[in-house]
């Protein structure tokens, strides 16, 4: 069966998800995540949405934003933001999924702001749970596009801090963090090592065990391409 | 609502977002606003154009299913139409402001920001508690929270269902309620369900009838997001003529909300 880089994405985020777990879910690729992981290897697993929505099975139909009234629908719990912000704060959510415009090379994430916050050169919208989800999920999964200008090694911004980061999962490859650095540890089918170190703004190291990141399954391309769990594109 | 007013809105995150109300304040030119909301799906940005705010306080602001804020960013970064000062939030900070705020208390403590830069942009205070690093979150009073609901009652009850996100804790925060309902229903319908009243009525100082007064977000149970008109405006604001243009039509020359809605649907 033949699968798109963001399909192969989508599977290598959705494996982080162990069974059982609460997890912090975003739109597009984190929901798919979400839905691959709860029907291939995760089924107890449940999505906690900032909005204040609690899931315990995938919406039935695309979701566009978390408010779409889909995702209300079989709910399990349907309440404020604060309420899901407390599972954060007590340390229950297992894992938390957040995109970004730039990382640096220890795993810190800017959504905030290009050039310094005071006279940005480009405002980017902010925060919204991100800053929340990788100070206080234990495990944080970023997921952005492998380019040199997102790789940096310092990014201008610190919108969410990298210390609870678990893994990075880019268009080439997957990164993880060794002794407080993002380090390479897989390619994807078809990139090579330096292609992915080309495409960091640092030099970035490699794992000695570097593989190639295993494609997606039969069975994870079917709960994939499920039509009951497509996100939405605007 | 008066210029110069901290206004909280868009406080159910992307569903029940105020844009009729939102759309008369632009059209009265009330100016010098200081919002207040987590994310504001696409309303914070109209206003931004609009030239109505001095100040944003926020999580995110932008058009959640097309990205980008352009009317927000022209002014962050060029002053246009006029200058912005915003205060960062994440979405929990905002929340525990909001509660702090409720609660009168002079901050809440907590563990998120712990190491974000916002802690810096957002004016929070960095401290240690019995050895642990914590935030202290400085509580918001906004002086009127704007809740879009499904149902009301003319003396200020209201029922709100689906996700609640900060709209309870801002209405307890802010001086005074607006509500704009969908349905104006008998008050013996509401009080019959009083756990799902989401203020006490004696904060509310207007209620207003306003059917699909949320499109193009969604309210649970009346109406669907209208995908389509986000997208739309998400282009005609790349470009600030092109906003004007859109501002224009959408906003500027339509008298009211029925107005708007024979326009959606002639």
């Amino acid at each position: 069966m033949s699968y798109s880089e963001a399909d192969l994405m989508a599977c290598a985020a959705a494996r982080q998800i162990r069974d059982g777990e609460l997890v912090f879910v975003g739109m597009r690729l984190p929901l798919l995540a979400f839905a691959i992981a709860k029907r291939v290897h995760a089924p107890s697993a449940f999505g906690v949405f900032e909005a204040g929505i609690v899931r315990d099975e995938v919406p039935r139909a695309a979701l566009h934003t978390m408010g779409d009234g889909a995702n209300v629908a079989g709910a399990a719990w349907c309440t404020s933001l604060t309420n899901v912000m407390s599972l954060l704060g007590r340390g229950e959510v297992a894992l938390g999924m957040i995109g970004g415009a730039e990382i640096d090379r220890r795993g810190n994430v800017n959504t905030s702001y290009i050039g310094r916050w005071e006279h940005p050169t480009v405002k980017l919208p902010g925060s919204g749970g991100g800053a929340d989800i990788a100070c206080l999920a234990q495990r944080t999964v970023v997921i952005l596009a492998q380019e040199r200008h997102r790789f940096v090694e310092r990014v201008s911004y610190v919108t969410s801090p990298g210390r609870n980061l678990a893994q990075v999962v880019t268009t080439a490859g997957l990164l993880g963090m060794r002794d407080g650095e993002l380090v390479l540890e897989s390619v994807h089918p078809g990139r090579t090592v330096d292609e992915v170190r080309e495409l960091c703004g640092w030099d970035l190291r490699v794992a000695d065990d570097v593989g190639e990141t295993p494609p997606p399954t039969a069975e994870e391309l079917a709960a994939l391409r499920a039509s009951d769990v497509q996100t939405a594109e605007p | 609502m008066r210029a110069g007013e901290s206004v909280a809105l868009g406080l159910c995150l992307e569903a029940s977002i105020p844009f009729a109300l939102g759309h008369e304040l632009i059209r009265q030119g009330t100016d010098r606003l200081t919002l207040v909301g987590p994310i504001s799906d696409m309303l914070f940005d109209q206003l931004i154009g609009a030239g109505c705010v001095d100040e944003v306080v926020a999580a995110w602001v932008g058009n959640v299913s097309a990205g980008l804020g352009h009317n927000y960013r022209r002014a962050c970064e060029h002053g246009e139409p006029r200058p912005l000062r915003v205060r960062d939030h994440s979405n929990y900070s905002l929340a525990l402001a909001l509660l702090a705020g409720a609660h009168g208390l002079p901050y809440v403590p907590t563990r998120t920001l712990v190491g974000s830069d916002l802690v810096e942009s957002g004016g929070f205070e960095a401290a240690e508690f019995e050895g642990e690093p914590v935030v202290r979150v400085r509580p918001l009073r906004p002086d009127v929270a704007v809740l879009h609901v499904q149902r009301a009652s003319a003396d200020g009850l209201c029922h709100v269902w689906g996700n609640l996100g900060v709209a309870q804790e801002a209405a307890l925060a802010a001086r005074a309620v607006v509500i704009v309902a969908e349905e104006i229903v008998p008050r013996e319908e509401l009080v019959a369900d009083p756990n799902r009243v989401l203020v006490p009525p004696h904060k509310v100082v207007a209620v207003a009838h306003e059917p699909r007064g949320a499109h193009p977000s969604p309210v649970l149970g009346c109406y669907d997001r209208d995908h389509a008109h986000f997208a739309e405006y998400h282009r005609r604001s790349r470009e600030r003529a092109d906003f004007e243009h859109w501002l224009d039509e959408w906003v500027l020359s339509v008298p009211d909300r029925g107005a708007y809605l024979r326009k959606l649907e002639p």
